[in-house]
């Protein structure tokens, strides 16, 4: 069940909503907006979501995508969801390290491991 | 406008452009870096520094310094050799303090969701320098490659 959309591919696994990205790059403000209001929505309509973002197609991540993945973190937690992120690659991780959001966030290598974990929730 | 004397390259050898207030216009110089980069051997790890630090000055000014205003315009200056590349970044807007942006990484601004591009540009680059203005940032970023090479 794969809703089309032009920044994010999204699909069901269970009870999970699981959210790749279709730019490899999350650099423009507008794309950036778009994913925020995307997403933003679709935790409105879920109360109580479980939402997991993998980046295994993203090579390159803007401080304002940050900014948007904080925005949206709130948001779960308000709606008592749970978000997760996976397969964020080296250099990307590396910019959630010196930012210290590795802590704000729950990061799994895969989603394969991230889907195990909301199974343990 | 001048390069910072410890950036240690000739101001005379900076391509200088003036650019439409528009990130799309901003794309060209930075494949032109890019590529200027990889003949001179640099890194993947270090050209995805450049590449963010760039994106995240050019983004400030399009959009902080210039308020979006597309009848303002960007002034971007490079260099490139294998030792360092210089940029720098110059909107017209009327500037700001970076030391007034609060630090991103104290817990309390955690979960901030702005704020986070001066400290990017600040750790990936060698040295960051704005003007008093703080209209125009200046990056220095040296080869890892090569100055390990002179150490040895």
């Amino acid at each position: 069940m794969e809703q089309p959309s032009s920044h994010l591919k999204i699909k069901q696994t269970g009870l999970v909503s699981v959210v790749e990205f279709a730019d490899r790059k999350i650099l423009e403000e507008l794309s950036i907006q778009e994913i925020q209001e995307e997403l933003g929505q679709m935790v409105e309509k879920e109360p109580g979501i479980k939402l997991l973002l993998d980046f295994n197609n993203v090579d390159h991540l803007a401080s304002a995508a940050l900014g948007t993945l904080i925005t949206l973190h709130k948001k779960v937690q308000e709606q008592n969801g749970v978000l997760k992120l996976s397969s964020i690659n080296r250099q990307i991780f590396q910019v959630f390290k010196i930012t210290r959001l590795n802590k704000v966030f729950d990061i799994y290598d895969t989603s394969d491991q991230a889907m195990a974990a909301f199974d343990r929730t | 406008m001048k390069v910072p004397p410890d950036f240690g390259v000739d101001d005379s050898a900076l391509h200088s452009m003036t650019l439409p207030n528009d990130l799309r216009k901003l794309k060209q110089p930075e494949i032109d870096i890019v590529n200027a980069l990889q003949q001179h051997g640099y890194d993947p790890d270090t050209i995805f520094a450049i590449k963010l630090a760039y994106e995240e000055a050019v983004t400030n000014a399009v959009k902080h310094g210039n308020c979006n205003d597309p009848a303002k315009t960007v002034i971007l200056r490079y260099y490139v050799d294998a030792d360092r590349i210089i940029i720098m970044v110059r909107d017209e807007g009327c500037g700001f303090s970076p030391d007034a942006v609060p630090d991103p990484t104290c817990d309390e601004n955690l979960e901030r969701p702005n704020g986070r591009g001066i400290m990017l540009m600040q750790s990936y680059m060698t040295k960051v320098h704005f003007n008093k203005n703080g209209n125009e940032v200046w990056l220095l970023k040296e080869n890892p490659v090569r100055n390990l090479g002179a150490d040895i």
